[in-house]
């Protein structure tokens, strides 16, 4: 009985948020030009950044302090997930092996995946993509490692030293454009020497550097989570 | 009216209804399931909405990472939602 | 009678769907499976704000002028919101195993009971 009343109590709330959003929806047109920062982001990512792809330059070079951030929050959240699944000690628990089809064509798929992992990050100031999916993309290959064999488990001494030495790079690159006198994660690669023609591989400043830099921490990190999520303490007598 | 145009309509449609189905079965599994699906049809209408980069990570985090992450809690927790459901013959409801 | 597109409308019946799971379920993972609806539904919103008609991605190719693309900036919001966003699901699911693995049960009324 309370149940009931306590469900629709809760079905009266969110219909009047759920009214409440439409009305206030209803003011903001759909598809209509509303740009005001976003017009001048895009008459100036060509010359200000080098970069085609204005998604991508607002990311990294626009708004690149944002993006440490996010990417600290990431870490924390990867360290947590570590730190409240700890055990002194564990292991796999999986028994049943994958079946042949599974295991040989994770053997023959993993490195395609792996380079398209990082074709994605590698040509993200070129087309859609960038070091955020192209990471998860590299993730996902590990995490089709540990579906099909049971005994797998990622190089973990490897993977931290390349996360820690990936967040302290893109400190040092930021802090690079503080050194030359300007501010921090300023880009100066770009703004100095214009390096490259736009629309090339070579060219939109330090966007392929930090967004190589995001990809190896993405992908790492989220295969730490995948790993410690998957792994269960064991309740050995020693 | 053709049903090329009205393709979002549809997309749509499913999406909100896989949400209804997410929320509402009792078997865990398929619920997870069911909230993949809600991000797989989320990342097409990112596609149609002219955001291909969104599209990207969506359909690479929300359908693969994110269910596998639930998956794997599940199977350190239990499936069903309420503990009298464990016993054969109840998963066949919702 | 109000008037909104269907991209609104969905992006609201996510959010409201997520809302319902997260406040009348009681088990911890339906909940957090609810939690993960409402954050694609707002991602959801965020994009369609931006999106113009008949214009296309903010990639500046040949033919692509500043004048015919998208706002850039949602998307640029939403694309890093997805990463994080799986990574503090992740930490949710963890506490819920940590807290199954020491009151033997995901419903919150029993956790709260046990409580003391």
């Amino acid at each position: 009985m309370v149940s009931i009343l306590k469900r629709s109590l809760a079905i009266i709330t969110i219909l009047i948020i759920g009214y409440w959003l439409a009305v206030a929806m209803s003011h903001v047109p759909f598809g209509q030009d509303k740009m005001l920062v976003g017009q001048y982001y895009l008459n100036h990512v060509k010359d200000q950044t080098g970069a085609i792809n204005a998604v991508t330059a607002i990311v990294v070079n626009y708004r690149g302090f944002d993006t440490l951030g996010e990417v600290t929050v990431l870490f924390i959240a990867s360290t947590g997930v570590g730190a409240l699944l700890w055990k002194r000690k564990r292991e796999r628990t999986a028994r049943v092996p994958g079946s042949v089809v599974l295991t040989t064509g994770t053997r023959f798929l993993f490195p395609f995946i792996v380079l398209f992992g990082a074709y994605i990050f590698i040509h993200g100031h070129l087309t859609p993509g960038g070091g955020f999916p192209g990471g998860a993309t590299i993730a996902t290959g590990f995490l089709l490692l540990y579906m099909a064999f049971t005994v797998y488990e990622i190089p973990h001494k490897g993977f931290e030293v390349t996360e820690g030495l990936v967040g302290m790079s893109y400190v040092a690159v930021g802090l690079i454009g503080l050194l030359i006198g300007s501010y921090f994660l300023y880009d100066w690669i770009w703004q100095t020497w214009h390096v490259g023609t736009v629309g090339k591989l070579f060219s939109g400043g330090f966007i392929p550097i930090i967004y190589i830099l995001i990809g190896l921490k993405v992908g790492t990190e989220l295969s730490g989570i995948i790993d410690n999520m998957l792994k269960e303490g064991v309740s050995g007598n020693d | 009216m053709n049903c090329i145009s009205c393709i979002n309509y549809i997309i749509i449609g499913i999406m909100v209804l896989s949400a209804v189905f997410a929320v509402e079965w009792r078997d865990l599994l398929a619920a997870v399931v069911g909230m993949a699906a809600v991000s797989l049809f989320a990342s097409l209408l990112f596609f149609f909405l002219q955001a291909p980069d969104v599209a990207m990570t969506e359909a690479a985090i929300g359908a693969a990472l994110s269910g596998a992450v639930f998956i794997f809690a599940i199977k350190r927790t239990r499936r069903f939602e309420t503990e009298e459901e464990e016993k054969p013959g109840w998963w066949v409801r919702w | 009678m109000i008037e909104i597109s269907a991209y609104y409308f969905g992006a609201i019946a996510l959010i409201m769907i997520g809302l319902y799971a997260v406040l009348v379920k009681k088990n911890l993972l339906k909940m957090l499976v609810g939690l993960s609806i409402m954050e694609t539904g707002v991602n959801l919103l965020l994009i369609s704000i931006g999106y113009i008609n008949g214009k296309s991605a903010p990639i500046l190719s040949e033919g692509i002028g500043p004048k015919q693309a998208v706002d850039p900036i949602p998307q640029a919001l939403v694309l890093t919101a997805i990463v994080i966003g799986v990574a503090t699901t992740a930490m949710a699911l963890s506490a819920a195993i940590i807290l199954y693995e020491k009151y033997g049960t995901l419903n919150i009324e029993e956790i709260r009971r046990l409580r003391g």
